[in-house]
């Protein structure tokens, strides 16, 4: 009796205890990724778009941290610089979802009945179509550029934030305290403004969060696939696909920049539970 | 029951119909000029209007919109996407070619990836140490971190090109399915133990576990006859999800390991602007996630009672 009795006073299950460090390193490293795209120059001395042909395929040195590519261009030089182009097009992705999203989210969850089924059964067409598969026929249709990746990545997100918004407006519209605003004589469109609206939007915040490290991913995908930048500029995805092609020789061309990208999206995931944590309490 | 049935095959037929015109608006009305698209873009100026105005002909693009749609749907309907502007096959044989070795490919993959999954959610709930446990739950968040396109390349590089095991590209068989089937579990496994790993936890809490407990079950009794009973069922809510991420992964694996399959197929299709290729791709897509949605929503009252028995109460 008393072995069963300390096996359930034991907490039989802590989902999140990751050690406060991993936080912290992560803050760190995203931190680290903003100032490169906002100050590129202050990181690396080298051009990412001068190469010296002569010292074409170097190893990880010193010197070149991450090596030179097929052109001796210096590869962290070109990863510092790409992070620019990357995370630019990944914040445009997350600011359309989240702004057009929120928009349908809040309209089907305030309007209910047959605006809300309509809108949602559009929200659901979205959500049939793989998102990566839905951004590829965006850009297909809007032209190869860093821009249309990041509409094109920003559009198949958009139901995804459509049906959270709803969710959390659906739970906001019963409580009490909208009820109470509505009796004493505001109107629909202020309580959606003052009472609505931003008590909806922290769940939504949780998942832009979350979104951002998703959001790299698929940038960084379609560039790999080509659909962005032209190739003298450097995006993550283009510079993995470009080392790819010399992958048996000279391995760590695809694979640095590569390796950059996984751990800046494996920070902003772990920041981001650490958000949806709070969010929850 | 039969009002449930109806609503949800309404519903998938409905998607369907919808992804068809979303299909058409973006591809066929959207862009400024259609035929554009159908020529490759550095012979673009050097086409006669002749030839344009022919080609316009063919693919009646002369017509009123919604003469076309009305075209195109009716063709749809019966498998019929015209011909793929690349090679001028039928849209839907072209896609039946390359059908299969994806179909090999995802199905394999989607069993490692259950089976990864499980284990995961084993372990952490069968663990007693904090560390162990720590380290299996941040797996799977680890999993949907990587993109494709870089385990690829790493698994490529140790298994092929250092370790020689394995051939790095091509289509021959089982030895050159392992590598691309690892890299395609991967990411889809990430999100099916993520919620493994949480329904583990809130079935392990339950009351009936409690009483298991009380009763005098072992640990292993207790995961294996009654957690992993009842936990494994939510798996099914999100194998849209699955199959987004299988889709989405096949793109990606096929082009890294040069893979035939319906993948990369897709990435050329768009890279030579193959509007009709691309618009059947786009609906097959559409259907077969309308269907697993359609499956999932019609057996999952039959795997659990309680959902049955709320839905012959007339509540659903």
């Amino acid at each position: 009796m008393t072995a069963i009795a300390l096996t359930l006073k034991k907490p039989i299950f802590r989902i999140e205890k990751a050690p406060q460090p991993i936080l912290i390193l992560s803050w760190i490293i995203v931190l680290t990724v903003i100032g490169w795209a906002l100050f590129p120059s202050l990181f690396t001395d080298y051009s990412p778009y001068a190469g010296d042909p002569a010292a074409s395929f170097a190893s990880p040195s010193l010197e070149h941290w991450f090596g030179t590519d097929r052109l001796g261009r210096d590869l962290f030089a070109r990863t510092v610089y790409g992070s620019r182009t990357t995370l630019t097009a990944t914040l445009l992705a997350v600011l359309i979802a989240f702004g057009l999203g929120a928009v349908v989210g809040l309209a089907a969850g305030f309007s209910g009945g047959i605006v809300d089924t309509a809108i949602m059964r559009v929200v659901d067409v979205f959500l049939a179509i793989p998102s990566l598969l839905l951004a590829m026929v965006v850009v297909s249709v809007l032209g190869y550029s860093t821009n249309n990746i990041a509409l094109a990545v920003g559009i198949s997100a958009i139901a995804a934030f459509a049906r959270v918004m709803r969710a959390q407006v659906l739970t906001v519209v019963n409580q009490d305290y909208v009820k109470a605003a509505y009796g004493l004589g505001v109107g629909r469109l202020g309580v959606m403004l003052r009472h609505v609206v931003p008590n909806s939007l922290s769940s939504v915040i949780a998942l832009a969060a979350l979104e951002i490290g998703t959001g790299v991913l698929a940038v960084a995908s379609l560039g790999f696939l080509g659909y962005g930048a032209p190739p003298p500029q450097p995006e993550w995805g283009l510079l993995v696909a470009e080392g790819r092609d010399y992958v048996a020789v000279h391995p760590w061309a695809s694979i640095l920049p590569g390796l950059a990208l996984a751990i800046v999206v494996i920070a902003t995931h772990r920041i981001s539970t650490s958000f949806r944590k709070e969010h929850r309490r | 029951m039969i009002r449930y049935v109806a609503l949800k095959v309404g519903r998938a037929v409905f998607v369907v119909w919808a992804a068809f015109t979303v299909t058409f608006v973006l591809l066929f009305v959207l862009p400024a000029n259609p035929v554009d698209l159908l020529f490759d873009p550095t012979e673009l100026n050097s086409i006669p209007p002749e030839v344009r105005a022919q080609v316009a002909e063919n693919y009646g693009f002369n017509k009123p919109v919604l003469l076309q749609y009305a075209d195109r749907l009716g063709h749809a309907l019966i498998g019929d996407f015209g011909n793929s502007v690349q090679s001028g096959r039928p849209v839907i044989a072209a896609i039946l070619d390359v059908l299969p070795s994806t179909l090999i490919l995802a199905s394999a993959a989607l069993v490692l990836a259950t089976l990864i999954a499980f284990a995961i959610a084993l372990v952490a709930t069968a663990t007693r140490r904090p560390w162990l446990r720590n380290l299996v739950e941040a797996l799977p968040s680890g999993a949907v971190s990587v993109p494709v396109f870089l385990s690829g390349i790493l698994i490529l590089q140790v298994f092929s090109f250092q370790l020689g095991w394995f051939p790095s590209f091509g289509d021959n068989g089982v030895q050159s399915l392992i590598l691309p089937l690892i890299t395609l579990a991967v990411p889809v496994a990430g999100p099916i133990a993520q919620l493994l790993v949480r329904s583990f936890a809130t079935e392990f809490g339950a009351g009936y576990v409690t009483t298991s407990w009380a009763k005098g079950a072992t640990r292993g009794r207790i995961i294996v006859h009654d957690v992993f009973r009842n936990a494994g069922l939510p798996a099914l809510t999100i194998a849209g999800v699955t199959f987004g991420n299988l889709i989405a992964g096949s793109v990606i694996t096929e082009t890294v390991f040069a893979r035939r399959g319906l993948g990369r197929m897709t990435q050329t299709a768009i890279n030579t602007l193959d509007v009709p290729l691309v618009a059947g791709i786009v609906v097959l897509v559409a259907v077969t996630f309308a269907l697993i949605n359609l499956t999932v929503d019609l057996i999952y009252p039959v795997l659990d009672p309680r959902l049955r028995a709320s839905l012959t109460a007339g509540v659903s």
